[in-house]
């Protein structure tokens, strides 16, 4: 298959390594990533923040791009794909917004590419079963919880992805190439997302807080699918609590014998190659 | 001339705040609640009662995260997360005093970044928000680290077409 693929600025940046395996895990499955020719910033939080206009017009802007390719848009960045589906929300319910957006552009909104998420595509499309056949090396011994955050997954009208307080895509994911993902009650609960510059005590509070939770459910690390949660989780952690933390890409990659896994890991601020080490795994 | 309540409303477009029936839904699944100085039922109280300048000098429309849990949760569908997206655009129009200033000043910074480049230039984006904030040691160490990581790369590429993404700006102001 063949997707219109938008990385985003944080998977240029402090995310390279969810860029990096998103490329070499979609290769290894057969899927073909179209970059979105000149994209530009989704607007994030801060735009839809303080502007609700803008917070439409600038995902608008790529979509747009997007739909000259026809092809639906694979978006990895958690906020991004917030960013993207709200802003298609809002295009196919507010015609006047519509027209003025499209003025803005100058250019036409069609709404004929949908907007996905990578852990949709690999469950949907791909399947557990091919993921199974495809995971040479099973990943015994490690015991992820599944943190899916605010932004796949709400407003979930909006979202229209997994079940939306207890999601399961990603759990099975796991499962599927061998490791043994536990049940907790955090896996919706919120980082504090981009306070973590304006307001770090409180993304400190709440990541220690799924810290100890993961723990307490008896994992050994922690696998995600946003640049966000995942600087928060990795850099904002306290030393007594913390656990590593996954792109759940990097994973897929590691068990399916893949290059670059270990590049990225030298990556984290919390080092995983330790606990991937005693267990064999790398 | 409209009252509080009415301007809020109608600028969230959606289902009148008024439906709230007090629960606490929202305060009860909020990951924040602990440090917001009025809950979130009590901020849809105290605009019902057209206390403007309380609310909109808050510290609770700004620390709010933007995770959705209240709207996804209200038995009304009260959207509790664009009433706070209302409030906060509400208070940079109006002249009242913003509480939580280095949270305003973090989105300014990331703003004008995409508007200079097109897309965020993170390492340039932090130095611009320490610079506005003035808050400019902590994380020192976890940058610098990040920097020797690769992570942090002072030339990423830009939008080509920049002019674009500049006239969504020009045209979507307030």
């Amino acid at each position: 298959m063949k997707v219109s693929y938008y990385p985003g600025c944080s998977l240029h940046a402090t995310a390279k390594e969810y860029d990096q395996s998103v490329r070499v895990v979609s290769k290894a499955l057969g899927i073909e990533l179209q970059e979105i020719d000149d994209w530009s910033c989704c607007g994030a939080s801060s735009a839809h923040m303080t502007n609700h206009k803008l917070s439409v017009a600038l995902p608008a802007r790529n979509i747009i791009a997007a739909e000259a390719d026809d092809l639906d848009i694979m978006v990895p960045c958690a906020a991004c794909f917030n960013r993207f589906k709200s802003a298609q929300y809002h295009l196919k319910e507010n015609e006047k917004l519509k027209a003025e957006i499209e003025d803005i552009i100058g250019k036409k909104y069609n709404g004929t590419v949908a907007t996905r998420n990578p852990i949709d595509v690999v469950y949907n499309d791909i399947g557990l079963e091919k993921l199974s056949e495809l995971a040479a090396k099973k990943l015994e011994g490690l015991k992820p919880v599944s943190y899916y955050g605010c932004l796949l997954l709400r407003p979930p009208e909006i979202c229209e992805f997994d079940d939306y307080e207890n999601p399961y895509m990603m759990d099975g994911i796991m499962e599927s190439i061998g490791a043994e993902s536990r049940p907790w009650s955090y896996k919706t609960e919120c980082c504090g997302g981009s306070l973590t510059l304006g307001k770090t005590e409180i993304v400190v509070n709440l990541v220690d807080k799924l810290m100890r939770m993961a723990r307490e459910a008896g994992a050994n690390c922690l696998v995600c699918a946003c640049p966000v949660c995942f600087a928060n989780l990795d850099m904002r952690a306290s030393e007594d609590v913390r656990l590593p933390a996954f792109y759940f890409t990097e994973l897929l990659a590691l068990a399916m014998g893949l290059e670059g896994p270990e590049s990225w890991f030298k990556m984290h601020n919390v080092d995983p190659r330790p606990l991937l080490k005693s267990l064999a795994l790398i | 001339m409209q009252t509080f309540l009415e301007e809020v409303n109608e600028r969230i477009g959606g289902v009148p705040i008024q439906s709230c029936y007090h629960c606490r839904k929202c305060t009860a699944g909020c990951p924040i609640a602990f440090a917001m100085e009025y809950n979130l039922n009590q901020i849809i109280k105290m605009i019902q009662m057209g206390m403007r300048d309380r609310v909109l000098n808050s510290s609770t429309i700004w620390l709010c995260a933007s995770c959705e849990t209240c709207v996804t949760r209200c038995p009304n569908e009260v959207d509790i997360a664009r009433m706070m997206d209302v409030l906060r655009e509400m208070a940079i129009e109006s002249d009242v005093d913003v509480k939580e200033k280095n949270i305003l000043k973090f989105h300014e910074a990331f703003l004008s970044s995409v508007k200079s480049g097109g897309r965020i230039n993170e390492p340039l984006m932090i130095v611009n928000y320490k610079l506005k904030s003035g808050d400019y040691f902590s994380d020192m160490a976890m940058g610098l680290s990040m920097f020797m990581k690769g992570k942090l790369s002072l030339f990423s590429p830009k939008t080509k077409d920049i002019k674009s993404v500049r006239k969504i700006f020009e045209e979507t102001k307030g």
